[in-house]
């Protein structure tokens, strides 16, 4: 094994654009993380495409030849990979390996959704199918219904409060006002996000990740040979995954994720790094109280302790560890396809050093962490610099 | 979707009749029932058992944004009811009038119908909880 580097990066603006199709979307970000690269299509070896349901959101399956051929890459192998919402983190654990095997030099991944061109509740069905279709979604169980039941059982465990939660809502809406990218651009208050309509109790609106039409790509090369490239690769220190039950009601814990424990100790592991060595982090926040559980579960927080250190601001921007600088799920949108991937730009243009109004202050190392489902998967992958 | 009737035929005992299994190399109760036994892999050895639907709701929502198929009959309360056999397992609660549902409520299963596949097509019918 050898070790893999991020070359380049692009993505598209996220939210309601309603002007492109998916193959513009992947285009447009596609286009861009060849340039940041600085390599031609002919170098491209492979691509791995994520997208969780374009067949739900769109009719359209093969999705991967799809991407390959709009980003202009001629007749290379290309790979869909779909893990519902981690199929973007995913994506990205498959062309590392491929980078990583020796088997391919130059690898792209490209996530993408296009959600917005189905009604909420079309949406809200398609999404459903992340969890377990047969005694869930057959049930009526929505994935806001999911995560809700973690919330009351989390509030009851830990004295959660619904104010903790929104205040995850209010600084990630905060950090994507500073990012060009981000679907929203707008201050809420912790008042907002309770008042806001009731989506599943205790989840409002202004807990979800909003639905979202987006792309995001990036470029995998071997270390070794990254320079080539780009003057400042970012290094992937560590990929790793972990599984669990489908269905919500068969875990051990409702509390816990246990899949996000898992993958986020064996990717400590194998960067040789621990919780308190990370500077930013990218964790999956498709609600509020995701945010917490994934606080918790990355061990930056012992269990029952995130929320509180959350609303006290231990998290912001430059704080004890900088998270969810891009937004997040919730601020900088969530096309379930490309956030994985989202996630690792993200990363990347803050080991760089190039987040402008949000960098972190000498960030070097970076965390991103994406869920699937309830949590029947989470991928981590670990980020730094090489100096 | 519209489903053919073998997806709904094949669950009935499941479904209706809160029938899930065991397995006797370990003692284990499942619901859904499973082919394979998560502690035992090639040791399980599986036999139906019809669970009594008595147990406690350990977590609730009400959930008032639907998905499609749900749309006429929203809100509606949802569990994870733990069964006083062991298994948790998620359902909607039922009926329980002016009483609020929670953390600890005693529940019982029903036989109630869930939804229809509009106005000509398949009935589905499925176990409720109530609260006792």
């Amino acid at each position: 094994m050898r070790d893999v580097a991020v070359i380049g990066a692009g993505l598209t603006r996220f939210g309601e654009r309603w002007e492109h199709g998916l193959r513009e979307l992947i285009a447009e970000a596609g286009m861009q993380a060849i340039m940041d690269a600085n390599i031609e299509s002919k170098d491209i070896q492979i691509v791995y495409g994520s997208t969780m349901a374009s067949g739900r959101f769109v009719g359209q399956e093969h999705l991967a030849a799809l991407l390959a051929d709009q980003m202009g890459f001629k007749n290379v192998p290309a790979v869909r990979v779909e893990n519902a919402c981690a199929s973007g983190g995913s994506a990205v654990r498959q062309g590392y390996i491929a980078v990583a095997s020796g088997m391919y030099d130059i690898a792209v991944i490209g996530g993408v959704e296009k959600m917005t061109d189905v009604t909420t509740a079309e949406a809200t069905t398609a999404l459903g199918g992340a969890g377990d279709q047969e005694w869930e979604l057959a049930q009526g169980i929505t994935f806001p219904g999911l995560y809700a039941l973690i919330a009351n059982r989390h509030m009851h465990e830990y004295k959660t409060t619904e104010e903790q939660m929104a205040s995850v809502a209010v600084k990630n809406h905060r950090n994507a006002i500073k990012n060009k990218y981000a679907q929203f651009h707008k201050e809420i208050t912790i008042d907002e996000v309770l008042k806001s309509k009731i989506v599943s109790d205790p989840l409002k609106v202004l807990d979800c990740s909003p639905i979202s039409d987006g792309a995001a790509v990036i470029v995998l090369a071997p270390l070794e040979s990254a320079k080539k490239y780009n003057d400042t690769p970012i290094k992937i220190a560590a990929s790793a995954q972990a599984s669990d039950t489908l269905a919500l009601a068969d875990r051990d814990s409702l509390t816990e994720l246990k899949a996000t424990r898992l993958a986020g100790r064996d990717a400590y592991a194998k960067a040789r790094l621990k919780p308190t060595d990370i500077n930013v982090a990218e964790v999956h926040d498709c609600f509020t109280i995701a945010e917490i559980l994934a606080m918790e579960d990355l061990d930056f927080y012992g269990k029952g302790k995130a929320a509180k250190a959350i609303e006290d601001g231990e998290t912001e921007i430059n704080g004890k560890i900088s998270i969810n600088t891009s937004g997040g799920l919730k601020g900088c949108g969530h096309p379930v396809g490309a956030t994985g991937v989202k996630q690792i730009a993200e990363i990347v243009t803050q080991l760089r050093g190039e987040a402008g109004e949000r960098q972190v202050a000498g960030a070097e190392v970076g965390l991103t962490h994406n869920v699937g489902g309830s949590g029947a998967t989470a991928v981590v992958h670990i980020l730094n610099r090489v100096n | 979707m519209e489903r053919a009737s073998a997806s709904l035929w094949r669950r009935i005992n499941e479904r209706y009749n809160l029938v899930g299994n065991k397995c006797e190399n370990c003692g284990r109760i499942y619901f859904p029932k499973r082919i394979v036994c998560r502690q035992c892999g090639r040791k399980t050895k599986m036999t139906e058992t019809k669970l009594s639907g008595n147990g406690k709701v350990y977590a609730v929502t009400k959930i008032r944004v639907p998905a499609q198929a749900f749309k006429d009959s929203a809100p509606y309360t949802v569990a994870v009811v733990e069964l006083e056999e062991g298994p948790r397992v998620e359902g909607h609660v039922v009926d329980a009038g002016n009483g609020e549902v929670k953390i600890g409520t005693k529940v019982h299963s029903v036989f109630r119908k869930m939804h229809a596949d509009g106005e000509e097509g398949l009935i589905y019918y499925h176990f409720k909880f109530e609260p006792v």
